[in-house]
């Protein structure tokens, strides 16, 4: 579960900006590579025990997982990996390079 | 109002496996960062690569788990320096705690340094540590699936040790589908097969660690 630790840093990276913007946070947009995934429910719910008493307390949090792409060597066409089902649908050739996989970024925070 | 940041979350980790990368580099000191489920066989692997090849190059062992120092009296008790780190919970090892254990086991001075993080398949792969390399351990009795169901942590490995190959007479395990999954999600993937039992297979993997010990020294820093 390191949920715990990816909360802590957002909460630093919010309480930045909200000190910044001086206005409260009301929600914030995380995005994860597929291959990074973050649990949005334990996400929250490590998030609000830490932000208890903080400007972050009652800041809700989405995350959006970006899917892994890999491009096929054959036919240069870009899709979805799917190691169950490696085969390229524009020429089914199994030969591909996977390309690198999103970051974990704080995208987004809306302030009331 | 809504502000766009696009900042990257976990960015103190990623500066402190920088320095520790850094440090590595500047007292020519191998790193290996040691990942796999619990009970995959990492402590005995690192262990019997000390007992065996101990004399060759000087290793020293940072340990990571949860509770308890057992592993790294374990490796002592083969011949490396060693410290641990109790995470108290924690399913991960951060560059940080890395960077406390350095002092501890003298790094600067060492040819290899492993770092046995803690047994999981899924957080430990998220976090740099700073190391050269990453070494996954997949045991035979885990099953034949496990690159399929955590393609995270092998798609980042730059070794697969699958280990217990001395059981594989007994178990229902594909070596063909493992190597299959992995080399879809990293071509490049160096693989050994060993037994860290009976001995089977460690040296390729002495070998490996040897010429990469060697290259990595020998290199300007
Ligand atoms: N049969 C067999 N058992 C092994 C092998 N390597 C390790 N073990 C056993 O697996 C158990 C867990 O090993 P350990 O090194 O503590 O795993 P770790 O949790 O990954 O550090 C121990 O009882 C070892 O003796 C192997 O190659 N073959
Ligand atoms: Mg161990
Ligand atoms: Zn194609």
């Amino acid at each position: 579960m390191h949920e715990t630790m990816v909360a802590q840093s957002i909460i630093e990276a919010i309480t930045a900006e909200a000190q910044k913007q001086q206005a409260r946070p009301i929600a914030a947009r995380i995005s994860c590579g597929q291959l990074n995934p973050i649990n949005e429910e334990v996400l929250n719910f490590a998030f609000e025990a830490i932000a208890k008493g903080t400007v972050c307390e009652g800041t809700k949090l989405t995350v959006v997982e970006i899917t892994l792409k890999c491009t096929c060597k054959k036919c240069g066409r870009t899709h979805g990996f799917d190691i169950y089902s490696p085969a390229c649908p524009g020429c089914g050739s199994t030969d591909f390079d996977i390309n690198p996989d999103a970051p974990l970024l704080l995208e987004e925070i809306e302030f009331e | 109002m809504k502000v766009a940041l696009n900042k990257k979350i976990l960015d103190k980790n990623t500066e402190c496996a920088i320095r520790n990368k850094a440090f590595f580099r500047d007292n020519k000191t191998l790193c290996l960062n040691v990942i796999s489920s619990p009970g995959s066989g990492k402590t005995t692997i690192i262990s019997k690569t000390v007992t065996d090849i101990g004399d060759k190059l000087k290793i020293g062992v940072v340990e990571g788990d949860i509770k308890t120092d057992i592993d790294a009296q374990k490796v002592r008790a083969a011949g490396a320096v060693a410290v641990q780190i109790e995470t108290r919970g924690a399913c991960h090892l951060t560059a940080e705690q890395v960077t406390g254990a350095l002092s501890a086991i003298g790094a600067g001075d060492l040819d290899v340094v492993f770092i046995e993080n803690v047994g999981n398949l899924v957080c430990p792969s998220a976090f740099d540590l700073g190391e050269q390399a990453r070494v996954v351990v997949l045991s035979v009795p885990e099953g034949d699936d496990k690159p399929a169901k955590y393609p995270g942590t092998f798609a980042k490995a730059d070794v697969l040790l699958i280990n217990k190959i001395d059981l594989i007479d007994y178990i229902d395990f594909s070596l063909d589908r493992v190597i299959a999954d992995v080399r879809s999600l990293k071509p490049k993937l160096e693989i050994f097969q060993v037994s860290a039992t009976t001995g089977e297979g460690m040296q390729g993997w002495y070998d490996w660690l040897q010429a990469r010990a060697r290259d990595f020294a020998g290199q300007k820093s």
